[in-house]
């Protein structure tokens, strides 16, 4: 299943199971979504539930949080977190710290969904991840899933959460088939906020991503394990809460750590696990320095090549890798 | 009748409104429409009307800009004159004198806690306070024409609508001091009341963001069927944001029951409403968003009275929202970090505080038909005095929050590594309690 029909099977089910809940963004009824993400679902289950909005992201993210504080549960869809800057006023001093400054009185049940960080070939103000600019805030949850099974586990987890919840999708990756269990084709699997899940293990080195880059990491991982390297690829799924017992578990077993992400350098999900684990008993377990492996410091080139050379590749991890384990 | 009137004439024709909403909408419309339209007359050269999907009212073959400096402004509705004596006796509420007196009692009252409060915070009992000096009439006015249940979504000048739904001297003070009775725990400026159980949602401080969120909580009462309506007061200021005009959009275009009410109280802090705007108000753009708009007597509290209840029977009967623009004068200074001789004269403001107060208006109507005199109205200033200043002195007394809710509501459920930080910081000041003032706080142990 690819991770579209996965997000679209979650959402279908939480429409299904609980009438508070309601979609609403630019083009998600009509149109089937500006990435066919909520295809059929207008069809389905009328236009009370899936809501076209008027191209205000202040105006539609401010409407969701005020139904959300009366009481119903909306999934706000942003065309691209890109867009998310001109409502981020709403996300976070409304959504994510009313709880806190009501004394626990106004509970905030909203989603914030949608693409986050580089497609291909849309230029900087397209291109932008905002997982830590999101993560940094208290009273925000964020998840960021790659395969489909964590985008429908995720989703439906963040639809059920009472607090606001930030989905991080990746738009690369809608197109992707992955397997499904049994399990994960139920329609109440929900994964848990917060714990991250090994995709691959390995003794030699732990590399910590998510979303899309998990998939540069097994590749890398493919690639080093041909040369004897073995790779313990952890997925973080969620970047708030982190799952820090499996990211210190996982470097006390291997004593390397090299990060992985999409993101700008400074200030980034890279820094803020390279200093957990510093403050963390798996400091003493380290050989080498903590590596971050990032996008370039650069607003995204529009160039296909140059975009290419914005963003981790194989390659990088590899390199990283090697300097971390100290081979050639 | 031109197109404009035909519409709403069937649309009030339609709602179950008072005859007061019929003459609103009537009035307003007529006068506009005859301004607008006697420089286009109405006869086309064309047979075909316009067929184009956002607009299908007429051709016309000569050009003609409509010029905002030649239209009218929007009139504005008075009930009371200054003199305390009712100008159409159709108009008038007629109201009981309990109810009036409550009016005026609350209005008051509010004032006199303004006062204590205002002077508290320059001695440096309290960190801040705004007063509401001047608007009373909105906040008294709009709140009796409600029912308790419908949400109000405020700015940060509405106190005297928490006051009208009983919310207590105590309880205001209580915030305004973050003791340990404060219903928010200490986690909000001053005047940044919120109470869930008057319906009165927190107040936050970014400016106009709780305008898409009241059209938000409109649409979600109508899809509750419960006969309720959401208010959403914000400043002539807070309007020039790009949450103002999602809002009135938004809430048009789905048909949300929310009542949006201006005051329009001439200055955003020092940002008089020239530099704030160019046309003839807010409620001129109501109309452009597609909105029922009056514009009223913000100091006149049953011109108040009036626009709301007629505002509200056409929101929840017709699930539309509806424009109220409420001219009124910020007598007090913006805050206590503001001193507004910097920018206005005396003369200024002691002019609208002696010649047009909602206070001193509705005082000459209720001595006017007997039922106030001046000796009932020393006895109710000492009264009232006497209220405030027992709240005032029981709240400064009161013990602080306890210091664990810090840590609390960040999420609904405790996270792990916040547990562990409060157990620090408890086993940290049980050890070191001799250097933290602990009895000034709720039993931290």
């Amino acid at each position: 299943m690819t991770v579209r029909d996965a997000l679209n099977s979650a959402l279908d089910e939480e429409l299904k199971r609980d009438e508070k809940v309601f979609l609403m963004g630019e083009e998600v009824a009509q149109y089937d979504g500006a990435y066919k993400v909520s295809k059929g679902l207008l069809n389905k289950y009328g236009d009370k539930r899936v809501i076209d909005t008027p191209i205000t992201e202040m105006g539609f993210a401010g409407l969701a949080v005020g139904a959300a504080m009366a009481g119903l549960k909306p999934i706000v869809e942003f065309m691209t977190f890109n867009f998310s800057m001109q409502a981020i006023d709403q996300v976070i001093n409304s959504a994510a710290k009313t709880y806190y400054m009501s004394a626990g009185k106004v509970p905030v049940n909203i989603v914030f969904r949608g693409p986050n960080g580089a497609a291909a070939g849309v230029a900087a103000q397209h291109s932008q991840c905002f997982g830590a600019w999101y993560a940094h805030c208290p009273g925000l949850k964020v998840v960021s899933p790659y395969s489909s099974e964590d985008a429908k586990g995720l989703l439906k987890a963040a639809i059920r959460d009472p607090n606001p919840v930030i989905c991080l999708e990746n738009e690369i990756l809608y197109g992707v088939p992955f397997e499904m269990s049994d399990e994960a084709l139920s329609d109440d699997f929900v994964l848990p906020i917060g714990k991250a899940k090994i995709e691959r293990e390995g003794d030699h080195i732990s590399l910590i991503t998510h979303s899309r880059y998990v998939g540069v990491c097994l590749d890398a991982a493919e690639e080093l394990a041909g040369k004897g390297i073995e790779c313990e690829v952890v997925n973080l799924r969620s970047l708030r809460p982190l799952d820090e017992e499996t990211i210190i578990k996982s470097v006390q077993k291997t004593g390397h750590v090299v990060t992985v992400d999409g993101g700008w350098p400074q200030y980034g999900v890279g820094a803020e696990i390279s200093a957990l684990v510093a403050e963390s008993s798996a400091f003493n377990y380290l050989d080498a320095p903590i590596l971050r492996v990032t996008g370039a410091d650069v607003p995204m080139p529009y160039a296909k090549s140059l975009e290419a050379l914005a963003l981790p590749q194989p390659f990088n991890v590899i390199k990283a890798v090697k300097r971390s384990l100290n081979v050639s | 009748m031109s197109v404009m009137q035909r519409h709403f004439f069937q649309v009030y024709v339609k709602s179950k409104g008072l005859q007061t909403c019929h003459l609103i909408n009537r009035r307003v419309f007529h006068r506009l429409s005859a301004n607008l339209y006697s420089q286009n007359p109405p006869t086309s050269k064309f047979d075909e009307r316009p067929e184009f999907p956002g607009s299908k009212s007429e051709f016309i073959s000569k050009l003609k800009f409509i010029d905002p400096d030649k239209v009218d402004g929007i009139p504005v509705y008075r009930a009371l004159g200054r003199d305390g004596k009712i100008l159409e006796d159709s108009e008038d509420p007629k109201l009981d004198s309990e109810t009036v007196i409550k009016m005026y009692k609350d209005m008051t009252l509010l004032n006199t806690m303004d006062r204590i409060l205002y002077e508290s915070q320059r001695q440096g009992r309290i960190s801040f306070y705004m007063t509401n000096y001047g608007e009373e009439g909105t906040h008294i006015g709009s709140a009796a024409a409600l029912d308790q249940k419908d949400m109000v979504f405020g700015q940060y000048r509405e106190a005297g609508v928490l006051m009208w739904r009983g919310f207590t001297l105590d309880q205001f003070m209580d915030q305004c001091y973050g003791n340990e009775n404060d219903i928010g725990k200490g986690r909000q400026m001053p005047v940044h009341y919120g109470s869930k159980e008057m319906n009165f949602m927190t107040i936050s401080s970014p400016l106009a963001t709780q305008m898409p969120q009241a059209a938000g909580a409109a649409y979600a009462y109508k899809r509750a069927k419960n006969g309720l309506c959401v208010i959403c007061y914000f400043g002539e200021g807070a309007a020039s944001e790009g949450d103002a005009h999602a809002a009135f959009n938004f809430a048009a275009v789905l048909d949300c029951p929310v009542i949006f009410f201006c005051r329009n109280n001439g200055y955003a802090i020092s940002t008089p409403v020239k530099d704030q705007y160019r046309g003839d108000g807010i409620a001129s753009r109501g109309i452009g968003y597609g909105m029922p708009t009056v514009r009223v007597d913000g100091n006149d509290v049953f011109a108040v009275y009036n626009a709301v209840k007629s505002a509200r029977d056409m929101c929840v009967a017709q699930n539309r929202p509806v424009l109220i623009e409420a001219m009124t004068y910020r007598i007090g200074h913006h805050s206590t970090s503001d001193d507004s001789s910097a920018y206005r004269s005396v003369d200024e403001v002691s002019y609208w505080d002696k010649q047009d107060n909602p206070i001193s208006r509705l005082r000459n109507y209720m001595t006017n038909n007997n039922f106030w005199d001046e000796e009932k109205e020393k006895a109710w200033k000492l009264k009232a005095r006497k209220l405030v200043m027992k709240s005032f002195a029981e709240a400064e007394n009161r013990k602080r929050p306890n210091p664990e809710e810090m840590f609390n509501d960040v999420y609904d459920i405790l996270p792990k590594h916040l547990e562990e930080q409060k157990n620090e910081m408890k086993a940290h000041v049980k050890q070191y309690k001799e250097n933290y003032p602990l009895e000034h706080y709720d039993k931290l142990f």
